[in-house]
C-alpha cells in the first residue's frame, strides 16, 4: 500500500470520526427546536453535548488540515471549487460554536431565542452542506486540465446532492435523538424515543432513495460493486431492525446502528472515489488520482509517524473524557456555577 | 487585479480579527492555570474565586478565538489556491500537527474542565487546564512554523512544480521561528497579565473586593514584567535576525532608501516621501541602530535601493520594495507599546512593593486604558512582518499576487468578505458587551437566575449547559 492510498484512508477516517461524533452533536442541536419544552429541557439537551461538541469538530478541523498537508491538490480544488458551500458552511460553525457560549448570558428571551436559532442553523446546515458537498464530489464537478474546478449552482443542487444533504441530516438528527436517550433520564427522554420513532421512517426512505441514486448518478457501483453492495445491504438490514431496537429501549444498540449508517454513507463516498480524489464531469482524463494529487514522500512519512503517534492518544484521552461524563444528565444535578 | 486585493483584504482582516483573540487566551489560560495551582497548593477559598471569575472572559474569548480559527485552516483553500499547490507539502504538515497535538487538546480538556469539577479530583481538575494552556502554546508554535516558513524557507526543495519539503529539522529549527515564537509568547502573556491588572485596577478605584483585586494585580503585575522584558529581549534578537535574513523589511522599517552611514543612528519618527524615495525629518539616537544590528557601536545598514538592486539581478525586473510607510510606523508603534508596558509593570511592582497600589488612583486609572496596548502591539507586529514581506508571499519563492486561486471570482470573494466582516463585527461587538456586563456583576455577586423554583441550575459565566 502505497503512503499516499494510506493518507487517503486516513482521511477517510478522520471524516468518519467527525460524522459519527459530531453527527450527534448536530442531531442534538436540531432537536433543540422540535424536543425541548422549556428551558430546562433545552439545558438539558446542550448539556448531553456541552463537553465534547468541541472536541468533535476539530475532527473536521484536522480532516480540512491533513487533506492540506497529503493532497495539496484536493485540497486547493476542493476548497476553492466549493468557495460558496464553504463560506455559509463556516458562518453555520461559527453562529453554533458562540451560541452555546453566549446563550445564557443575558436573560432575555429574545436573546436566548436568537441563540437558539444559531444552534439549530448551525446544526442544520453542516451536515446537509457536507451530503451536497460528497455526492457531487462523486458524481463528478467540472475539474479542468489545469485541476480548477469551474462550478455553476446546478452541480451543485440537483436531485442527487439534496437527497445527499438530506440524508446527513435526517441521521444525524435521529442519530442525536437516540444520543439522547442515552444520555438524559426523565420525560425528555421518553420524547426523544417517541420522536425517533416517527422520523425513522422519513429516514429510511431518504436512504434507500439515497443508495438508488448513486447508483443512477454515479460510477461507484459500476466500480466498487462488490464492496458497496454488501455494505448496503448491511447498513439496510440493520436498519430495518432499529425500529424494533428503538421501541423496546434498546438505546445502547439502537445509537450503535444509526452511527453505523453515517459510518457507511461517509465510507462509500471514499470506497466510490477510490483510486481517484476527484472526478471529472468534463473528461475522465482530468480525473484527479491519489497519486496525482499527493505531497511528496518525505512529507507523507514524516506525516505518517506524527499521525501514529498521536491518533492513538488522541483517541485515548477523547474515550477518557465520554467515560468522565458517562452519567445521564438529569434535571436535579448541581453543576459548579463558573 | 481585484482578487487578490480582496483575498488580501480578507485575509489581513479575518488573521487580524482571530489575533485579537489568541494573544488573550494564552495568556488568560496561563494565569488561569497558575490561579488554580495556588488555590490546589494553598487551598485558600480566595484563589478558587479568582480562577472562576477571570475564567469567564477567558470562556467568551476562547469561544470566538476557535470559531475565528475554523476560516484560518480553510482560507488558504478558499483564496489561495495557487499558492496551496505550491505549499502544501511543507505548509500543510504544521496545519495539520497543530489539530492533532493541539486543537485536539484544548477542545477536549477545556470541555473536561467546565464540566468536570465536580467529577474529577482537584489534581486531575487543575492538570486539565494546564493542558489547556500547554495546548494553546503548542498551537502558536506550530502555526508560527508554517509562517516562518512563508518568511524565510527552509527544508524544501523545489520540484514536481513545488516546494516539497525534505528536512523537517530545518523547518523546525528555522532561526525565524526561534525568534518569532518567544516573541509572540511574550506577547501573549502580556496581552493576558495587563488584560487582569486593568480590570483589577477599576475594582481598586472603585474599592470593590479589595483584597481579591490587590492579589489579582500582584500576579498580573508579576506575569505582565515577565512578558515586558521577554518581549524587549526577543524582539532584540528578532530585528537582528531581520537585518540579515530579510534585510529589506528591516530596511523598510527604517525608512532607509540609501545605505546608512556607520555607525547607523536609530530613527524615531521620520516624514517618509514613497513617491521620490526621501525621508525627511528624522530625529535619530546616534549609535543605536548599529546596536541594535550587530551588538556593536559601529556598522552600517544597507538601504532599500541597494537591497532593490541585488532583488533585480536575482528575480528580474519588479518592485521589491514593501509599503515603507506601514512597516515603519507599525515597527514603531509595536516597540513603542512595548517599552510602555516594561515601564507599567514596573511601576506597579514598585507601588505593590510598597503597598500603595490600592490608594494611587492616578496609577490605576492609567492602568484601564493600558489593557489595550498590548493588542495594538500584537496587531502591528503582524502587519510589520506580513507587510514587509510584500510582495513575496513566500520569501524569494512565490509572490503574493501569484498565489490567488484562479477560479473564485472577485464577486465571490466580495460576499465572503461582506459576510465574514458582518458575522466578525457582531462578535466582537458581543465580546466588549459581555465583557463590560461581566465586570460591572464582578466576583462578588452569586448569580441566581429568576426561574420557577423547580430550575436548580445556577446562571453564570458557564454553568450546566452552557459553556
Amino acid at each position: 500500500m502505497a503512503l499516499s492510498d494510506l493518507w487517503f484512508v486516513l482521511i477517510a477516517v478522520l471524516f468518519i470520526g467527525f460524522i459519527f461524533l459530531e453527527g450527534f452533536d448536530f442531531g442534538v442541536g436540531m432537536s433543540l427546536k422540535f424536543l425541548a419544552k422549556d428551558e430546562t429541557d433545552k439545558r438539558m439537551l446542550i448539556n448531553t453535548i456541552g463537553p465534547v461538541w468541541d472536541a468533535n469538530e476539530v475532527w473536521l478541523i484536522t480532516a480540512g488540515g491533513a487533506m492540506f498537508a497529503a493532497f495539496p491538490h484536493w485540497y486547493a480544488t476542493v476548497f476553492s471549487g466549493y468557495y460558496i458551500p464553504f463560506v455559509v458552511l463556516l458562518l453555520a460553525l461559527i453562529a453554533r460554536g458562540v451560541a452555546f457560549e453566549f446563550r445564557e448570558k443575558f436573560e432575555s428571551a429574545k436573546w436566548v431565542k436568537t441563540w437558539d436559532w444559531a444552534i439549530f442553523a448551525g446544526s442544520i446546515l453542516p451536515p446537509f452542506l457536507l451530503g451536497v458537498l460528497f455526492t457531487s464530489m462523486l458524481k463528478g464537478m467540472p475539474v479542468d486540465a489545469d485541476m480548477n474546478m469551474h462550478a455553476g449552482f446546478f452541480d451543485f443542487v440537483n436531485v442527487y446532492t439534496v437527497v445527499g444533504g438530506l440524508a446527513f441530516v435526517l441521521i444525524s438528527y435521529l442519530h442525536g435523538l437516540l444520543f439522547v436517550t442515552l444520555k438524559t433520564e426523565g420525560s425528555i427522554r421518553t420524547r426523544a424515543k417517541e420522536a425517533a420513532l416517527k422520523i425513522y421512517w422519513a429516514t429510511g426512505v431518504v436512504m434507500i432513495a439515497f443508495v438508488a441514486l448513486t447508483a443512477v448518478y454515479t460510477e461507484a457501483f459500476a466500480n466498487r460493486g462488490p464492496i458497496l453492495i454488501p455494505l448496503f445491504a448491511v447498513v439496510i438490514v440493520l436498519y430495518a431492525f432499529l425500529h424494533r431496537l428503538i421501541a423496546k429501549g434498546r438505546e445502547a444498540l439502537s445509537f450503535t446502528v444509526t452511527g453505523i449508517t453515517l459510518i457507511a454513507v461517509m465510507a462509500s463516498f471514499f470506497i466510490g472515489l477510490f483510486p481517484n480524489v476527484l472526478v471529472s464531469s468534463l473528461d475522465s482524463a482530468f480525473n484527479m488520482s491519489i497519486r496525482a494529487a499527493a505531497s511528496g514522500d518525505y512529507s507523507l512519512k514524516l506525516m505518517t509517524f506524527v499521525a501514529f503517534t498521536m491518533v492513538p492518544i488522541v483517541i485515548a484521552y477523547t474515550i477518557w473524557s465520554y467515560y468522565v461524563f458517562r452519567k445521564r444528565v438529569t434535571a436535579d444535578v448541581e453543576h459548579l456555577d463558573y | 487585479m481585484e482578487e487578490v486585493l480582496l483575498s488580501r483584504i480578507q485575509f489581513a482582516s479575518t488573521t487580524l480579527f482571530h489575533f485579537i483573540f489568541v494573544p488573550l487566551s494564552i495568556g488568560l489560560a496561563l494565569i488561569i492555570a497558575i490561579m488554580q495551582t495556588l488555590y490546589v497548593v494553598k487551598k485558600k477559598e480566595i484563589y478558587m474565586k479568582m480562577t472562576k471569575f477571570w475564567s469567564v472572559f477567558f470562556l467568551i474569548n476562547f469561544a470566538i478565538g476557535v470559531v475565528t480559527g475554523i476560516f484560518q485552516e480553510f482560507q488558504f483553500g478558499m483564496n489561495w489556491s495557487t499558492y496551496s499547490r505550491f505549499v502544501g507539502d511543507i505548509f500543510g504538515a504544521p496545519l495539520a500537527v497543530e489539530a492533532l497535538l493541539a486543537f485536539f487538546l484544548e477542545s477536549t480538556f477545556i470541555g473536561i474542565w467546565i464540566f468536570g469539577a465536580q467529577k474529577l479530583s482537584k489534581k486531575v481538575h487543575l492538570a486539565s487546564i494546564w493542558l489547556v494552556s500547554f495546548g494553546t502554546v503548542m498551537s502558536a508554535f506550530w502555526i508560527l512554523a508554517a509562517n516562518s516558513f512563508m518568511q524565510n524557507p527552509v527544508g524544501y526543495v523545489l520540484q514536481n512544480g513545488r516546494a516539497e519539503m525534505n528536512d523537517i529539522v530545518a523547518l523546525l529549527t528555522n532561526e525565524k521561528l526561534w525568534v518569532a515564537f518567544p516573541h509572540t509568547m511574550f506577547g501573549s502573556i502580556a496581552t493576558g497579565a495587563f488584560f487582569v491588572v486593568g480590570v483589577s485596577a477599576f475594582y481598586l478605584i472603585k474599592k470593590r473586593q479589595v483584597d481579591f483585586f490587590k492579589k489579582s494585580i500582584g500576579i498580573g503585575l508579576i506575569v505582565g514584567l515577565v512578558g515586558g522584558l521577554g518581549l524587549a529581549f526577543t524582539g532584540h534578537s528578532q530585528a537582528q535576525y531581520l537585518m540579515h535574513a530579510q534585510p529589506m523589511k528591516m530596511a523598510a522599517a527604517e525608512g532607509l532608501w540609501q545605505d546608512s552611514g556607520d555607525p547607523a543612528a536609530w530613527t524615531l519618527i521620520a516624514n517618509i516621501d514613497s513617491e521620490n524615495r526621501v525621508t525627511t525629518g528624522r530625529i535619530e539616537i546616534p549609535y543605536l541602530l548599529s546596536y541594535l544590528t550587530y551588538n556593536e557601536f559601529s556598522g552600517k545598514v544597507l538601504g532599500m535601493e541597494s537591497l532593490e538592486k541585488q532583488m533585480i539581478e536575482k528575480y528580474g525586473e519588479g518592485d521589491y520594495i514593501p509599503p515603507v510607510k506601514t512597516t515603519f510606523w507599525s515597527f514603531r508603534i509595536m516597540a513603542g507599546t512595548g517599552g510602555a508596558l516594561v515601564g507599567a509593570s514596573l511601576l506597579g511592582l514598585l507601588l505593590l512593593f510598597r503597598k500603595k497600589i490600592a490608594a494611587s488612583t492616578w496609577y490605576l486609572r492609567v492602568m484601564i486604558p493600558v489593557i489595550f496596548l498590548p493588542f495594538i502591539g500584537n496587531s502591528f507586529g503582524w502587519i510589520m512582518s506580513e507587510i514587509g514581506r510584500q510582495p513575496w508571499v513566500v520569501n524569494g519563492l512565490m509572490k503574493t499576487a501569484d498565489g490567488v486561486s484562479p477560479n473564485v471570482s472577485a464577486g465571490q470573494i466580495l460576499f465572503s468578505l461582506i459576510s465574514f466582516s458582518t458575522i466578525y463585527a457582531i462578535l466582537g461587538i458581543i465580546m466588549v458587551v459581555l465583557f463590560v456586563k461581566v465586570i460591572q456583576r464582578g466576583p462578588e455577586e452569586r448569580k441566581q437566575k429568576d426561574v420557577s423554583v423547580t430550575d436548580p441550575f445556577n446562571v453564570g459565566g458557564v454553568s450546566n449547559g452552557s459553556k
